[in-house]
């Protein structure tokens, strides 16, 4: 939004516009296809027919230019957690990270010995949803969706934000 | 060729480079690292051995103590027939020949031991890091290994203690 965010007062006008921008963007989380390990096949599944993402609007992208939502499918290395990092600042605002499964949430079953794990990829990128599970069933994902898009919805973009 | 026939052979012509093995580890030949290029293209080129193909290369830690090792699994698809050949390695100067050039599929593996343990293998044409970064400090596997500090700005987690 950049020139317009938080620069209007409360009032009728503005709320109706940030319930329709809410409506508008949680309707359509593109989200960025990003597997990085058991949890990838998961996240296919649940873009597969079966259970069929585009039912709420989400289409799987390929570029961080093009994408809203990143989901964090699988264990980040700490190799891979400078490119997490990058292929976050990529991505246009407005963007949301989903941490999906137990290893990008804490690290998981690398929790303890895993010299090459990062312990949860919230210490590079802010993430709006944990999903739990080893890996979360497509269903546990699709639930967590549902959460990010009551978030997004709940979101007023264009008020000003008092202190 | 049995394990026995293999050993002679190899005794027969580099007699001085087979070592005595250890106690209960007699199903691997133990060689002298310094002949090692040698007796590969020998292991390759004799038409008995014919060893055309090797299977596995693996770095080893004994513990800090001992020295390190590597651990080459040939087989020949002519012969069907296959041998373990046993390397030490000093910690200090990690340094032995490569066999990159004789058999391809040493290429990763060697990367891999070097990875993993800093054992530099002499001739190899990519002397890289294959699995962490290449700025990566230290040596994973390695029984006396400390995890740096941080790496790139991101805290490299130590082990926890005492976390249930």
């Amino acid at each position: 939004m950049g020139v317009l965010e938080n620069k209007f007062k409360d009032n009728i006008v503005v709320e109706s516009l940030d319930k329709l921008l809410g409506w508008a963007r949680s309707t359509s989380p593109w989200f960025f296809q990003f597997g990085l390990a058991c949890c990838a096949i998961e996240m296919m599944a649940s873009a597969a027919s079966r259970h069929d993402l585009m039912r709420i609007g989400m289409i799987p992208r390929s570029s961080p230019r093009q994408a809203d939502v990143m989901i964090v499918a699988g264990t980040v290395t700490i190799k891979m957690a400078t490119r997490v990092k990058k292929l976050y600042e990529q991505m246009a605002d407005p963007k949301y990270v989903i941490s999906m499964g137990s290893c990008a949430t804490s690290g998981g079953p690398y929790w303890q010995h895993g010299y090459h794990v990062l312990k949860g990829v919230d210490l590079v990128v802010p993430v709006d949803v944990y999903v739990p599970g080893c890996p979360p069933r497509p269903e546990a994902l699709i639930e967590g969706l549902l959460k990010l898009q009551e978030k997004i919805q709940a979101e007023r973009p264009l008020t000003q934000i008092s202190a | 060729m049995t394990f026995e026939e293999i050993k002679s052979a190899i005794t027969a012509k580099f007699s001085d480079a087979v070592l005595e093995n250890p106690e209960g580890e007699e199903n691997a030949i133990y060689l002298d690292s310094r002949s090692w290029s040698k007796i590969a293209l020998f292991l390759v080129s004799d038409k008995d051995l014919f060893f055309n193909q090797l299977e596995c290369l693996t770095g080893m830690d004994l513990g800090s103590e001992t020295s390190l090792e590597v651990r080459y699994n040939f087989h020949s698809m002519e012969h069907r027939h296959k041998v373990e050949i046993r390397l030490t390695v000093d910690r200090k100067d990690p340094k032995i020949p490569s066999v990159e050039q004789i058999w391809r599929m040493a290429d990763w593996f060697e990367r891999e031991a070097y990875d993993m343990y800093g054992i530099v293998f002499e001739g190899h044409r990519d002397m890289t890091r294959i699995l962490c970064p290449d700025d990566w400090e230290g040596w994973p596997l390695r029984k006396d290994y400390e995890v740096q500090d941080t790496y790139h700005g991101i805290v490299v987690p130590k082990i926890k203690e005492g976390w249930e």
